[in-house]
């Protein structure tokens, strides 16, 4: 055993409002510069949705992450360290600014120099790459809310998975939103796919960061990141990514996109986990599996096996208080609440995500499938209008089961506190129901509802 | 790991090879398995990200933007410059048992810093360069601002040219010192020439900027200018509130949706319009909280919803109606709960009596039965209200109704106590009359026959509210004659769940059962069930009607008053909390008493001239049952009723100037102006609006942007206002179709205003128009002061840099006009007396001048009207001119002298005034000689401050003692006498503010805001005629429109109003739809619409959302250029094609103005327009109501609304080589 620590996040989506507060403040704080501008370290995207940069989950095309080899090996999808080295020059895999969008601005000075003229004075809109007059047909959020979706939505690589069971129409409409930051992976392909050793995991916590000294702008990372959370900063000509706001968590500040996230669903935590049984857990032959053997890589913080190993790695007391206190260990094991982001991409991600609640659909409402009656729990979840298959596609490489769990569980809550809230008796069994006893489903509560700062981070 | 084992590793021999060789050239460690390379950071690795992180200071401020937010920000300054912000997280702590404030803020916020230094920012102050010639020139030659202003504004050849120049370019920079010079020559030009009731002002919401909404104010109405109003004139006013409850508008705070167990989010898109507070519905879902969303499409909202109900548009009301029909039948006619029937007999008006007044064979509701249809002929007996005594069978006049509030005999007796009175809700048992009631569903006649049981009294056919609201409900009970729907599924008698599925497409089942869980919920938890509303229900012609059905399923399930239940109406940032303070500094009450502040939707009707194009007669809106009040009549003739009977402000109010008017009237110029006006002599101007000596000439805008956001029928104030290039396409009145008693000249006037001055930080459709543009302070660069009814906080803002380049905060841009105007003043005006007429105000004796709502016109019947009685009363107010920036920089003497009054509750002040001459330092020489100061934003903050309850504990105490005399009830332990809230407070952390009889929550001990709590704890009436909570309307105009009771009324028919085409007609020239402008995800009204950030996360300009059958129809697909036409005006913009919007409808995000990415049209050939180019005002009669009871004039409190949903627009694809 290997005991490293990792920062690890999960986000609650079904707290998400879809706001974008933490985009603006991350790239106010750190991408509003030149060479950046198409660049958002931290994204959010509407389900179902193309994505930034589109349709990036299509592995198939951007050939990004893992995959395992005729033996049963890791090998990056992209292709093998050696291709890597000898198309080093002409990467086909890349995104293209197309892809991302072509940043723009306004001629906003004409409001104020315009002369005297026949019409009012206004600002058209001027490509920043290439300074002409453009037309804007595409943004790193074109298809927020829905917008587009029937041409759009169509090619959601996520979607086209299923599509025969989902209708893009009025009366079924659904859609939700996922925040996406770098994933800090624990098998990052990124860094493997680096030829210049300048992507790196920090040993301490677990960031993964580009070394802007000795990048040298071959731009594999990019390909090789699944969820092209690796940029390039076209300007400086080297690779750029989320940095876990290290400059503020060094300090004891959250991150910025966690801090000022308004729908407070963010949550930062430490975890532990055996770096030793890191490629073996990626490599497990099923897809389906890898949510489970990312599950067994991480270790209990209160065991005192890991506590000692901990400590002969050297992680210090404090951290290993940090990682008995992290409310991601309790959301991911105590809890059973939250998932990885595509683990069939072999990366072992550390952001992960709580599916959320959606409405019934209205056909379905007649017959009685009522969140909050601890009687019609199960048939509810079936009824909601996000189809539990996309949310599996996402979360679990198809397997609905977990995703299943997760629902009921949030949906036992709500049950369950609605009793207390209208000063009945606790009723134990709604609990139950869901593997849980009363006392943890209060302080699952008490976690994600009252979400309080300190607990949060 | 052995990577020999096989079964993990990466992909071969040789890349391994190839890797093992990279280890050694590189610092950190590879893992064994070749995989990944670790590196320990450190604090002197990575330094590039340190330093963009390090920065020199962070200051605390906020957005002085009209969102209700009031959002605390961290601004961050490297090497004296603003980098960015991020959100305050020190909010004061709820208690630990719910979700704390932090981090509230949004995107929108967030991307605030970007203006600081963007190429938008007025950076110095601009004037259109062909009247900075013209004035120039003039000036030289005459060698006197005023007589300079005068001639270049008089001549009418120069007239036009800088008039029809507006928002054309050709801007040029110009010196503070020569805008001041213009400016003051302009306003003291006005007031001689014209009075100052021709200067108006123009600045909304001052709780989002007190300070500087305030000085602007002061400045305005020391000289005797009117301030507009912004609230009604936004629509934000839900009329339904002053109607029901008698107040403005009062809500509960977002942390108490936790506190609900049932939660209906209605016409309301929380997570964008209240992104802060929207985490607490996510959360109190978690809560065990049941949450309901009903919007028209499937908005952010919805994602949050245990179910989603589409009602079509504006169709609302019908389906609250219908739910209001199941709550009646189940929870009190079949089955009655106690705990609902105790609060409505004692919190509600549904146990007093109406008297029924025979009509064709038939009955119809007509007054409260009051003490003087008793036989009591006391002054106040006409507002005596009467109920039945369940024990005794008896009428009798409980306490608390509007006979006690202002009278010596009521002293101690207005409130709710009942003693021993059971207040009988039904006269069910004796006998029965059938009464005629309204139907506005387009059903046969439009009446609906029904019984109510009544009783005999004094000689009267009286009935209960109740019953009558069971008649028209068409909840049947056994006996009483009359048609009544056969059950739920009955579709053709209104009000059941089949009915309203026809009209609404929400299913029948789904309405009743929603309906039976909201009422279910409240019982079971006491009352808290609860309604968030907005503006998708509140912005229609008839949203006073929508809102009064949906006030009903609160109001009837005892949730009003109780935390986590009742109204939560959010539309507006209305809620200056220390709205004392504010309100004596911004009216210039300290120095001059009464400002002028006039409703403003009817300025701009009159002044934009949207009234000359209504083609329809104002009895569209009469009942089927009306007596023809309104036959004949157009909207402009029952707004000049409203204007002469005192109902309403109106400046400019006379067609003579104020000032000379004061000359010739004396002493006495109340019967002296009756009489002028009385015999012709003197006429009222909105009599006549479009006669030069009646136009408003000046106007300043600040804090807003009028013409690129609020301005509903912005062509028309293009073209009439400001004189120059408009898109209206609409055809004036037809001969028949104009108004009998205001004049109507052959050719509309084009350019009336003299001078629009706008100050702001960034390029808008408002300053793009300005004849001057002033560059003001943004949020982040001047002190000031910030409150919502979302928070319970205030907080400051505070300079992160000083105001860069030539940019002035508010406050000293005010300051240096009112210098300048001083100085020209003094030698051009000197001190005169000028003549205010003033309306019949609310929460003032004023409020009984109309007994039983009975509208006698004097015009009508030849008398001559009495001032304050059926006419404004007349007050003579001496000013200064010269002297008027000595009274801004001073707080001057009349607040000792006649306190501060709030909604009825004078405060003595005296305490304040020696704290505040000791904290500000005093005035030196001049009229404000050792008066305490008001030089700098930061004393002008502190006085807010100190003169508010909520504030300042001491007065809130003093408050409620005054209160608890006139009640005769204690309201001891809600204040907390010793908490001051200093300006320094505010600034180092949002301070909570004390209950305070200001507001009409308690929120001692921590307690969560909710409106109405001190009501029903504490026995406090409603400032209502009946002291209660009002389901019945008796005002004769209320009647007239057959609105009396709760009521469906439909959208507008534009067909029929203005022969627009139909719904879903489709031909060459596109598809007509319905035209929603709801609130935007990437803008706060027009504010952030211009910004790149915001820009870049959405699509970049103008756009209107679409369903993709109507697209499919117009053949258009997404991001398609398209144009919008109706009569009002031309929209150019791009097409986003969802399924998630309904067919039928399309949605142009409100304030998406035309300074980005807006083409020429190919209809008008123009610049496209804005927003609300497409829409323009229609004023709706019932608000122009006033001088009775609840239905009184306050400014922002009520009058007319600035609706504009209910319009529609032909959309067509249009070439997509688009020209600039």
């Amino acid at each position: 055993m290997r005991v490293m620590a990792q920062l690890a996040m999960v986000m609650n989506l079904d707290k998400c409002i879809g706001c974008h507060t933490c985009s603006v403040t991350c790239k106010q704080a750190w991408t509003n510069r030149a060479g950046t501008e198409y660049v958002w370290f931290n994204n959010v995207e509407t389900r179902p949705g193309q994505g930034y940069p589109r349709t990036y989950q299509d592995q198939e095309r951007w050939q990004g992450g893992w995959e395992l080899n005729r033996r049963g090996r890791l090998k990056l999808k992209a292709g093998g360290r050696l291709k890597k080295l000898l198309s080093i020059f002409a990467n086909p895999l890349m995104p293209s600014i197309q892809d991302y969008y072509e940043p723009w601005t306004y001629d906003y000075d004409r409001l104020f120099s315009a002369p005297m003229q026949a019409d009012t004075p206004v600002a058209r809109p001027r490509s920043l790459i290439t300074g002409e007059p453009t037309k804007i047909s595409w943004s790193a959020n074109w298809d927020d809310n829905l917008a587009g979706a029937p041409e759009l939505a169509p090619a959601d690589p996520v979607l086209r998975k299923l599509s025969d069971q989902v209708k893009l129409e009025f009366e079924r409409a659904f859609m939700f939103y996922l925040p996406r930051i770098c994933e800090h992976c624990l098998n990052p392909s990124c860094v493997a796919s680096c030829p210049s050793g300048a992507l790196y995991k920090r040993s301490e916590d677990g960031i993964v960061l580009v070394d802007q000294d000795r990048c040298r702008g071959w731009r594999m990372c990019v390909t090789g990141c699944p969820y092209k959370k690796v940029y390039f900063n076209h300007r400086t000509g080297k690779a750029e990514k989320c940095t876990f706001c290290y400059p503020r968590v060094e300090v004891g500040i959250p991150t910025v996109c966690s801090e000022t996230c308004v729908g407070r669903l963010r949550y930062i935590g430490l975890i532990l986990y055996d770096a030793d049984r890191v490629a073996e857990a990626a490599s497990v032959p099923e897809d389906k599996a890898l949510y489970e053997a990312q599950k067994s890589v991480m270790l209990d913080p209160h065991d005192p096996e890991v506590i000692a190993a901990a400590r002969a790695a050297g992680i210090p007391e404090d951290w290993l208080e940090a990682a008995r206190r992290s409310p991601i260990h309790k959301l991911i094991f105590e809890y059973g609440v939250a998932l990885p982001l595509h683990p069939e991409y072999r990366t072992m991600p550390m952001v992960w995500y709580i599916p959320p609640l959606s409405p019934v659909v209205d056909v379905l409402a007649g017959t009685g499938h009522d969140g909050e009656d601890a009687g019609n729990l199960f048939g509810a979840i079936d009824a909601l209008r996000i189809p539990i298959g996309y949310l599996a596609e996402l979360f679990t490489a198809g397997d609905p089961e977990p995703v299943r769990a997760v629902l009921l569980r949030l949906a036992a809550m709500r049950s369950y506190m609605r009793r207390v809230n209208l000063g009945q008796e606790r009723d134990e069994s709604i609990a139950e129901a869901v593997g849980m006893s009363g006392p943890q489903v209060e302080g699952m509560h008490r976690l994600l509802a009252l979400a309080p700062y300190g607990e949060r981070y | 790991m052995s990577k020999g084992a096989g079964m993990a590793g990466t992909d071969g021999p040789v890349s391994d090879a190839l890797l093992r060789l990279g280890r050694h050239l590189r610092p950190g460690t590879v893992s064994p398995d070749l995989r990944s390379l670790y590196q320990v950071g450190g604090r002197q690795a990575d330094a590039f990200y340190r330093d963009r992180w390090s920065h020199d200071k962070v200051v605390r401020s906020t957005h002085g933007v009209n969102c209700t937010g009031s959002c605390s920000w961290k601004v961050y300054v490297k090497d004296g410059i603003i980098t960015w912000e991020a959100q305050q997280t020190d909010y004061p702590s709820v208690g630990g048992d719910r979700p704390e404030y932090e981090p509230r803020g949004c995107p929108r916020g967030a991307a605030f810093s970007w203006y600081t230094y963007s190429p938008t920012r007025v950076r110095y102050p601009y004037a259109r360069g062909v009247l900075v010639e013209l004035y120039r020139e003039a000036k030289a030659r005459l060698g006197d601002p005023v007589a300079a202003w005068a001639e270049v504004t008089t001549d009418p050849d120069k007239r036009r040219r800088y008039q029809s120049a507006r928002g054309k370019g050709g801007l040029v920079r110009i010196t503070w010192d020569e805008a001041c010079e213009i400016i003051a020559a302009a306003h003291v030009h006005t007031i001689k020439t014209y009075g100052p009731d021709r200067v108006a002002g123009f600045s909304p919401i001052p709780a989002m900027s007190m300070a500087s909404h305030a000085v602007g104010a002061r400045f305005i109405s020391l000289i005797g200018g009117a301030m507009l109003s912004f609230y009604d004139w936004y629509a934000d006013l839900p009329v339904a509130s002053p109607q029901v409850f008698g107040d403005q508008t009062d809500v509960p705070e977002s942390a108490d949706w936790w506190d609900a167990a049932y939660l209906m989010v209605w016409g309301s898109n929380v997570p964008v319009t209240r992104t802060p507070d929207a985490h607490y519905m996510a959360e109190a879902r978690y809560h065990g909280q049941k949450v309901v969303v009903l919007a028209p499409d499937y908005n952010d909202a919805a994602k949050f919803a245990d179910e989603w109900l589409a009602p079509h548009p504006g169709t609302d009301g019908a389906l609250a109606m219908a739910m209001g029909h199941v709550i009646l039948r189940e929870f009190f006619a079949e089955r009655e709960r106690r705990s609902f029937a105790d609060y409505v007999k004692r919190f509600t008006d549904l146990p007093f009596l109406v008297r029924l007044r025979e009509r064709g064979g038939s009955y119809v509701p007509d007054k409260f039965l009051t003490a003087s249809d008793l036989g009591d002929d006391g002054r106040e007996a006409a507002f005596a209200t009467v109920l039945l005594d369940a024990r005794t069978g008896d009428p009798v006049v409980p306490n608390g109704s509007l006979a006690f509030r202002h009278s010596e005999q009521g002293q101690g007796r207005w409130n709710l106590d009942l003693g021993e009175v059971d207040p009988l809700l039904t006269c069910l048992g004796g006998e029965a009359a059938a009464v005629a009631l309204p139907r506005f569903d387009g059903h046969g006649d439009g009446v609906l026959e029904r019984g109510v049981p009544v009783r005999r009294i004094g000689g009267h056919l009286v009935t209960t509210v109740f019953d009558l609201m069971l008649a028209q409900y068409g909840v049947a009970r056994d006996g009483l004659p009359g048609r009544w729907p056969s059950g739920y599924d009955d579709a053709t008698e209104p009000y059941t769940p089949a009915w309203q599925e026809a009209i609404t497409g929400v299913p029948a089942a789904a309405a009743a059962r929603i309906a039976r869980e909201f009422a279910t919920s409240a019982e079971e938890s006491g009352g808290r069930s609860m309604i968030i509303m907005g503006a998708g229900a509140n912005h229609w012609f008839h949203s006073d009607t929508i809102y009064r059905a949906m006030l009903a399923l609160t109001t009837l399930t005892g949730c009003q008053g109780v935390n986590g239940g009742g109204w939560a109406h959010y539309v507006g940032q209305e809620k200056c909390r220390p709205i004392t303070g504010w309100a004596q500094l911004a009216s210039g009450l300290d120095w001059s008493r009464p400002p002028r502040q006039m409703i403003g939707t009817a300025y701009w009707y009159l002044h934009t001239d949207q009234w000359r194009y209504d083609t329809y007669s104002a009895d569209v809106v009469s009942s089927p049952l009306a007596e023809g009040a309104f036959a004949g009549k157009s909207t402009a003739d029952l707004l000049a009723q409203s204007a002469r009977l005192g109902w309403m402000p109106s400046y400019p109010t006379f067609d003579r100037n104020p000032l000379d008017l004061a000359d010739e009237a004396g002493a006495d110029p109340g019967p002296y102006v009756a009489e002028q006006v009385a015999t012709g002599r003197l006429g009222f101007a909105c009599e006549d609006p479009d006669a030069p000596e009646n136009w408003p000439r000046v106007l300043t805008v600040w804090r807003a942007n009028l013409l690129g956001s609020s301005a509903k029928g912005n062509e028309y104030f293009l073209r009439h206002l400001l004189g120059t290039d408009s898109a209206v396409r609409a055809e004036e009145a037809a001969p028949e179709q104009r108004p009998g008693s205001v004049a109507w000249v052959e050719e509309a006037p084009r350019g009336k205003l003299d001078l629009l001055l706008s100050l702001d930080f960034r390029m808008t459709s408002t300053t793009l128009f300005s004849d001057i543009v002033l560059p003001a302070a943004t949020w982040y660069e001047k002190h000031d002061l910030s409150s919502t009814d979302m928070h319970p906080f205030v907080h400051a803002f505070t300079p992160a840099i000083d105001p860069p380049w030539q940019t002035r905060t508010d406050f000293a841009a005010f300051h240096a006009i009112a210098t300048a105007f001083s100085e020209l003043a003094k030698t051009h005006l000197g001190t005169r007396t000028d003549l205010v007429a003033v309306p019949l105000l609310h929460d003032t004796p004023d409020e009984l001048a109309t007994p039983h709502g009975r509208v006698r016109d004097w015009r009508a019947t030849g008398q001559t009207p009495t001032p304050g009685r059926d006419f404004p009363k007349l007050v003579a107010v001496e000013r200064d001119y010269g002297a008027v920036a000595e009274k801004m920089a001073a707080l001057g003497p009349l607040l000792e002298r006649l306190g501060a009054t709030t909604k009825g509750l004078t405060f003595d002040v005296s305490g304040e005034i020696d704290r505040l001459a000791r904290m500000n330092g005093t005035a030196r020489g001049g009229v404000a000689d050792g008066r305490p100061s008001l030089a700098r934003d930061r004393d002008l903050c502190e006085a807010i401050l100190a003169l508010s309850g909520t504030t300042n504990g001491r007065l809130a105490a003093q408050g409620f003692a005054t209160l608890g005399r006139r009640t005769g009830t204690s309201f001891d332990g809600l204040a907390d006498e010793h908490k001051q809230i200093a300006f320094a407070d505010t600034q180092a952390r949002p301070v909570p503010v004390t209950t305070s009889p200001e507001w009409s929550g308690s929120e001692a001990h921590g307690r969560r805001y909710s409106a109405f709590t001190i009501n029903v704890e504490h026995r406090k009436p409603w400032h209502t005629l009946t002291g209660r909570q009002h389901f019945y309307l008796d005002h004769d105009w209320m009647h007239e429109t057959g609105e009396a009771l709760p009521v469906y009324r439909p959208p507008l028919n534009m067909t029929a109003l203005f022969a627009e085409p139909g719904v879903g007609e489709s031909g060459e020239d596109g598809i007509t739809v319905r035209y929603l402008t709801p609130h935007s995800k990437w803008s706060i009204h027009s504010e952030y619409q211009d910004n790149l950030l915001m820009l870049t996360l959405s699509r970049g300009g103008p756009t209107i959302w679409m369903s993709p059958a109507d697209a499919a129809k117009a053949g258009i697909a997404d991001n398609d250029w398209i144009e919008a036409v109706n009569r009002n005006g031309v929209v150019v913009a791009r097409a986003v094609v969802s399924h998630r919007m309904p067919e039928g409808t399309v949605y142009m995000y409100h304030a998406q103005e035309r300074v980005v990415d807006v083409p020429k049209s190919e209809t008008s050939g123009l610049r496209g327009g804005i927003h609300n180019s497409l829409t323009r005002l229609l004023v709706k009669p019932t608000h122009l109501i006033g001088g009775y009871a609840q239905l009184s004039f306050a400014f922002n409190y009520l009058g007319p609304t600035g609706n504009q949903r209910d319009e529609v627009t032909v959309i067509r694809r249009r070439g997509q080589e688009v020209d600039y």
